[in-house]
């Protein structure tokens, strides 16, 4: 075992070849993806908890209150609490509902940032599946989420459930647009798809400041467009607490309400994650040009602090602007996209053309 | 046509400032942590200070000698709408001008009906009551919720006239 926490390349290579020397082919691999399997549960369950909790934290301290603080200190272990409270309570079904599809609806929301999560590049070697398209992928697969909420909203038999899933449809599919196109503008310069190359083509510095004005338009689209596209605020008309009770998960209890909950802060979670690899260089830490000795002084910090630093810091600014932001209504919103976002965006991804023809960028 | 154009981006110009504006204004709540309005209330029992205009209960206000100013002229009864305060009245002889003159026997208010609409306190000609900044006022016997406002053996200060 030769574990470094700055290149898990080896530690990864151990357990692979481990696993292949003791197992038999199909038992070996297996067994690889069962312990991958189980990493990805743990630290699901564990981002929940944090990013809940986080959330709830922040929230109060916009709006100039304290949150959570009567569970464990300074009220940490509320989320823990809660979600105890979630497991031990009734899963009702509503009478006329279609049974299958309610139950399988809770699942479809979770299987997408899973799958996407896959794709994802934590640190240095430390990466499931290292894609040739892996932006393609996670863009893809996410939008399966959008399938879970309308099944949920259509199963429910509830008319605020289906209001908020029609909403929530003619929502994602108008802003899936403009989170592909940011993120294209970006792939101009990278010319790759592949995570592992979009990470590799910063090492000397993050897009977002060596790709210039196009790339900070870029990062501004995107950051819009995902948070429309994960339901969260100021876009969450497809719950829209005041005026649809919870919108497509209105007729959900127990632990499969706990799911859509989840599923809401691991999509938050894949967006920052996506958006920290595109334009802040993923676990590339802070390179500028060729200054040697800042670099390497760079470089003590380990890949996967910076990772998660930077997914901390933008999951800090979706929140921040959740909770400042007043909701939209569904004619403002798909107003913003289609006669705001959508022509800027063109017109940027042209500009940044025109920037990576011209070598504009550094 | 042109008009048009530059009101197109004057208005992505405008959006992007005043979001940047409450940004601000939330980031600067967060970062600043004493801006917090929240009490831990059972913690802050022995240094929580009401605000002087906080309307917990109706009391009647006595000096060090135990006298109150209250005539009994029943203008809060009036004034109230909920029938909250009941004014008994005794009568008793002036020791100066030896005429009979109305007093308060018992001041009975009933803390269950009242609504803190503060109508009682500019009614009393004499300012007599005033609303008390105490809340906790839950108890377990409805009963306990008709208070006496009048201590024993208080009597009205000299000189308080109709």
């Amino acid at each position: 075992m030769n574990f470094s926490i700055y290149d898990f390349t080896g530690f990864v290579n151990s357990i692979h070849s481990w696993l292949n020397e003791n197992f038999s082919s199909p038992i070996g691999d297996i067994i690889g993806m069962a312990i991958i399997g189980i990493c990805f549960l743990t630290f699901l369950a564990l981002l929940g908890l944090t990013l809940v909790y986080a959330e709830r934290k922040i929230c109060a301290l916009f709006q100039q209150r304290l949150g959570p603080m009567r569970v464990g200190f300074w009220g940490t272990a509320q989320t823990l609490a809660d979600i105890i409270k979630l497991i031990f309570k009734e899963s009702l079904i509503t009478k006329n509902s279609d049974k299958f599809l309610f139950n399988l609806a809770a699942f479809v929301v979770m299987i997408s940032p899973v799958m996407a999560m896959a794709a994802i590049p934590f640190a240095k070697g430390l990466h499931v599946l290292d894609f040739d398209i892996g932006i393609f992928f996670i863009t893809a697969v996410s939008s399966i989420g959008v399938t879970g909420i309308l099944l949920a909203g259509w199963s429910s038999n509830n008319k605020y459930s289906l209001i908020g899933a029609m909403r929530s449809g003619a929502q994602i599919v108008s802003y899936e647009l403009s989170v592909l196109l940011s993120l294209l503008t970006i792939i101009i310069l990278t010319g790759s798809l592949q995570l592992s190359e979009i990470i590799e083509s910063q090492r000397n510095g993050w897009w977002i400041f060596k790709g210039n004005i196009p790339a900070i338009i870029a990062f501004v689209i995107f950051i819009v467009s995902s948070t429309a596209e994960s339901n969260r605020g100021p876009f969450d008309i497809a719950e829209a607490e005041s005026e649809l009770t919870a919108g497509f998960h209105t007729e959900y209890s127990g632990i499969k309400f706990a799911f859509f909950f989840l599923a809401e802060y691991v999509n938050l979670f894949i967006i920052a994650a996506v958006g920290a690899t595109v334009f802040f260089g993923g676990w590339m830490p802070l390179h500028i040009g060729n200054i040697e000795f800042f670099n390497n002084a760079m470089d003590l910090i380990p890949p996967v602090f910076w990772f998660f630093g930077k997914v901390f810091a933008l999951i800090f600014l979706m929140m921040w602007f959740k909770w400042t932001f007043p909701r939209l209504r569904i004619d403002q919103m798909l107003t913003l996209e289609w006669k705001y976002l959508l022509p800027i965006n063109l017109a940027n991804i042209l500009l940044m053309s025109l920037v990576s023809l011209n070598g504009w960028y550094f | 046509m042109l008009k048009s154009i530059s009101k197109y981006f004057s208005d992505i110009y405008n959006a992007v400032k005043s979001l940047l504006t409450g940004m601000k204004v939330t980031g600067y709540y967060f970062f600043h942590p004493k801006e917090i309005v929240t009490q831990q209330y059972p913690e802050n029992k022995d240094t929580l200070k009401m605000f002087d205009r906080f309307r917990g209960e109706v009391v009647l206000i006595h000096d060090e000698n135990n006298e109150h100013k209250c005539t009994g002229c029943s203008a809060c009864e009036l004034a109230c709408p909920n029938g909250t305060i009941e004014i008994i009245s005794d009568k008793a002889i002036d020791p100066e001008t030896g005429k009979s003159k109305k007093i308060i026997d018992t001041f009975v208010y009933h803390l269950q009906m009242c609504t803190f609409c503060n109508l009682c306190i500019p009614a009393c000609p004499t300012d007599a009551i005033k609303m008390a900044q105490s809340f906790e006022h839950s108890v377990f016997d409805r009963s306990k919720l008709t208070k006496v406002l009048n201590k024993p053996g208080s009597k009205i200060m000299a000189g308080i006239k109709e």
